[in-house]
């Protein structure tokens, strides 16, 4: 859900901005306050060790950082529950599993008795990579892995120092098994009976981590924790947020971007029964809207519909579909930055040609819960209710909109009911329109939290949609099959230009994130030029990001390519691995093995469809079978071969493909695309966009290879390769290339 | 003033009329297991029960439901129905959460399907994926769905 950018790349200005996300350091905590301070009540600790850092302290346990402090993350009570903070959102993804798995290994925790709580925007939660707080690029068990292995190796180092101090004997000849210390003569002691006394411990800096074929529970399929609250309408989400007192607002958006009212009549909304107040707020690219503010939703819904608005297009772009795509068109024949830089001079004594054209629309993530913040603005302080991927960065444009100190506005992150990317926003949008109307109602004489909501009207008109692409290719090849030369072209808009992520995600004018997945990893001559026009359309990273649309490029060509030379698609893609890229192997032969693909005759009218594709570290292939039925394309089955490294949680790796896959699919049908007329989005609600229903949904078959290498993430890489194995299928039956998304049969 | 018959209880509300029972549910009686999607009864993330039929609480105005019996997902499920518990039980044993925010309205609709079944008959794969076609999941939770709820109905056997 964001790009894979570089760490040590991140700009300045971006480091700037997260610095001042951090909170100071408060050296009255004590790092050894793990096990009773680990903040149930929402504190959280662990900033002490920055100040003895600074100060030079000599103790090895003080030069921990704040992320590998247990203090922050664990909490033992005298019963023996284990309550661990989760320093990312969960959306869906699984992390509020996966990551108390990880800790409760080490810690040789009752995994029985362990509990989570989510974490904020307090310096111990930022990603140890990255060092900011985000959840994205499928990063959360890939960079925390070993963190929260360590952390709970930590934890359980001291509560077996405090057993040895109570038994005095050698610590070394204690054993920890299901929240217990075991000593010699089958003395035992709980770890809640431990915790007050391993308090008293030193935290170890250097603490050593168990070898993996003693894991029992990573690399076991484990339930989520949170599947019986999810099962009975217990989980609270953001939207479900209640604080005393607290007021609803629903904002009157521009329906052009930036635009501005040119009047405003809003004497029916106030007079709707409920409604506080009507108030202006400023909103990104200079447009204002209304916000109808009253005692719930409902009202504060009525009050919008009720405002006579007069809006001022005049001075903002108004995009239009048909006339960008033209305009891209026009530009694929300019000369342009390059990405890759082969000779193509073989191209035109190539043999075989193919010259194709693919169109991929822009997409709205279209979470199931409405994008909302709740915000309380107190006398010298702010706190944030919001399900965010950028605590940090949306506590420091909070404080900014509310003219605090960073370290003044405390984000308390929330469940949210999905995300994919949406939820990350370098310019915070959706919680700066909160502040900016919690703003003003104070300034309005109304003391009380505001709880922003937006309708699904505003989520899937409220821009930061995946860019729309032009891709055109001309490829050269021989009657084997091999390359020769291929030259492509890529237009759309940049997702990190203007943002504090150009400088680490935009290089010689190209944007990575819009590129990456080109190429990769077949051995081709391909010359890349990219274009980056500039529009009046917010962009965003949406899950799996630039190989949304590059896998797609790729992977239908290639296959193209096999299927002309007659060649099997699943025989030209070995080859061109040949002895490298031992994970796609491994991944493809897993899928093909698993479906029965050329052993199985498949039903009349169905054809194979094969596809692979790493994103994000991980590589998934897909073999499908599909068919066409009344002019339609339909997806039947699907196997997956996922490489993931080690699978921490593997039941979890099997959501997210099919979560993934459906996701996909969903790209693939009538109606997946959002749309411009005179600057206006076209689609409003789930009638106008696509999501893809039960009845669209496949058998979805996944089988993972096995592997003790550290793990990779698996919130993104199972989307790209299942559109292109999809189209593929269906270009074997109809023998025309399928190269538009959503799927059109000509 | 208009009286609701809520799980069980009886609650006076004093609300316009044309107020969608949602945000009745969620706003005034603070029963928040009932979710909020579309607004427009495209997604299926409001269902509740009204006289054991699912309905969309989002276009639904409480004026419509005086005197009926309305009934949550927080009652539904914990509340000692056995075809809830049993939808619950099998929704757990599947997983089939991922961000769960659109599981109230899919568990509605799936126990309201099971009761409409004749005593005994186990559905049919496309009988489910009718029950369910109009509730959507954009984790894409669809393959769980469906092996829940042919599991719950096997265990109500
Ligand atoms: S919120 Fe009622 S159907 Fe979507
Ligand atoms: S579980 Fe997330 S929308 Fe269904």
């Amino acid at each position: 859900m964001l790009p894979d950018f570089f760490p040590d790349q991140l700009p300045p200005a971006l480091r700037d901005l997260l610095e001042r996300g951090v909170p100071a350091p408060d050296p009255a905590m004590s790092r050894r306050s793990f096990l009773k301070l680990a903040g149930l009540g929402g504190l959280a600790l662990g900033a002490f060790p920055l100040v003895a850092a600074a100060q030079g302290a000599g103790a090895q346990a003080d030069a921990l950082k704040p992320t590998q402090q247990p203090s922050a993350f664990l909490h033992i009570d005298a019963d023996g529950v284990v309550t661990v903070a989760i320093n990312r959102l969960e959306f869906g993804q699984g992390v509020q599993t996966a990551l108390p798995m990880i800790l409760a290994e080490e810690l040789d925790a009752d995994w029985n008795k362990v509990r989570t709580r989510f974490g904020d925007n307090s310096p111990a939660y930022v990603d140890p990579a990255y060092g900011m707080h985000m959840t994205g690029g499928s990063n959360s068990i890939k960079n925390s892995f070993v963190q929260y292995r360590e952390l709970g190796a930590r934890a359980r180092s001291m509560l077996v120092s405090a057993a040895a101090a109570r038994w005095k004997v050698d610590a070394a000849k204690l054993r920890t098994a299901s929240g217990q210390v075991l000593g010699p003569g089958g003395r035992r002691l709980t770890y809640g009976e431990l915790a007050e006394a391993a308090m008293a411990q030193p935290v170890p800096g250097h603490v050593a981590l168990k070898d993996p074929k003693n894991f029992r529970l990573i690399g076991h399929p484990t339930p989520r924790l949170d599947a019986r609250a999810k099962s009975s309408g217990r989980q609270d989400f953001g939207i479900d947020v209640r604080l005393p007192g607290q007021l609803t607002a629903v904002i009157a958006h521009p329906p052009v971007f930036g635009a501005r009212p040119r009047s405003v009549d809003d004497s029916a909304a106030r007079v709707v029964k409920g409604v506080k107040t009507v108030v202006r707020i400023p909103l990104e690219r200079g447009g204002e809207g209304i916000a109808v503010v009253a005692d719930g939703y409902w009202p504060a819904r009525q009050g919008r519909e009720a405002l006579k608005v007069e809006w001022d297009t005049n001075a903002v772009e108004g995009v239009d579909s048909a006339r960008q795509l033209a305009q891209y068109r026009e530009l694929a024949g300019q000369p342009g930055p390059r990405h890759f830089d082969a000779d193509m001079t073989p191209l035109d004594s190539a043999p075989h040609r193919i010259d194709a054209e693919f169109v991929f629309p822009y997409l709205a993530h279209a979470p199931m819960e409405p994008l909302n913040c709740t915000v309380r603005i107190g006398r010298e302080d702010a706190e944030l209710w919001v399900g965010t991927q950028f605590p940090g960065v949306d506590g420091a444009a909070a404080a900014r909109v509310l003219g605090l100190k960073p370290e003044q506005v405390k984000v308390h992150v929330q469940m949210a009911g999905g995300g994919f990317g949406r939820r990350a926003v370098a310019t915070s949008d959706y919680v700066v329109e909160a502040c900016e109307v919690a703003k003003a109602v104070r300034t309005a004489g109304i003391e009380a939290p505001v709880r922003m909501i937006w309708s699904r009207e505003d989520d899937i008109r409220g821009g930061y949609y995946r860019p729309m692409h032009l891709h055109r290719a001309r490829i050269g090849f021989d009657e084997r099959g091999r390359v020769l030369a291929w030259d492509h072209v890529l237009v759309g808009q940049s997702i990190a230009a203007g943002t504090p992520f150009e400088g680490g995600m935009v290089k010689n004018g190209v944007d990575h994130s819009a590129v990456e997945g080109m190429r990769e990893p077949y051995p081709l001559p391909m010359r890349l030029t990219v274009h980056h026009p500039k529009l009046n359309v917010p962009v965003l990273w949406w899950r799996s990001v630039g190989s949304t649309h590059t896998a797609f490029v790729m992977e239908t060509l290639l296959d193209e390519i096999a299927r002309s030379t007659q060649q099997d698609p699943v025989a030209y893609r070995m080859a061109l691995f040949g002895d490298q890229h031992p994970r796609h192997r491994a991944a493809l032969k897993l899928a093909v093995d698993k479906s029965g693909y050329g052993k199985r005759r498949l039903p009349e009218g169905r054809a194979w469809g094969v596809a692979v594709h790493e994103s994000f570290s991980s590589v998934v292939a897909y073999v499908v079978e599909a068919s066409v039925q009344q002019g339609r394309p339909v997806l039947h089955r699907v196997t997956a071969g996922v490489h993931c490294n080690l699978a921490v949680n593997p039941r979890g790796v099997e959501a997210q493909v099919q979560g993934a896959a459906m996701m996909a699919l969903s790209t693939c049908l009538p109606g997946s695309a959002i749309t411009f007329k005179d600057g206006e989005v076209e689609q409003r609600n789930f009638d106008g966009f696509t999501v893809a229903r039960i009845t669209d949904t496949p058998e979805i078959e996944v089988h993972i290879v096995p592997s003790a290498e550290p793990p990779t993430g698996m919130g993104e890489p199972g989307l790209p390769p299942l559109a292109p194995a999809f189209a593929n299928a269906i270009a074997q039956l109809t023998g025309k290339p399928m190269r538009e998304l959503p799927f059109r049969l000509a | 003033m208009i009286t609701l018959h809520i799980n069980g209880q009886e609650h006076r509300l004093d609300l316009p009329p044309d107020t969608p029972l949602l945000w009745a549910l969620r706003d005034t009686l603070g029963l928040t297991g009932t979710k909020f999607g579309c607004g427009a009864a495209l997604c299926g993330a409001c269902t509740v029960h009204l006289d054991g039929e699912a309905i969309r609480s989002c276009v639904t105005p409480i004026s419509a439901v005086e005197g009926r019996k309305v009934t949550t997902i927080e009652a539904a499920t914990e509340g000692g129905d056995r075809i809830g518990a049993a939808v619950r039980d099998a929704w757990v044993r599947h997983d089939v959460a991922q961000c769960g925010y659109c599981q109230s309205g899919q568990i509605m609709s799936a126990m309201a399907f099971l009761k409409s079944l004749p005593k005994g008959k186990q559905p049919t794969a496309a009988e489910i994926d009718a029950a369910m076609a109009g509730n959507l999941c954009r984790c894409g939770t669809y393959s769980r769905i469906r092996a829940a709820v042919a599991d719950a109905a096997r265990a109500l056997v």
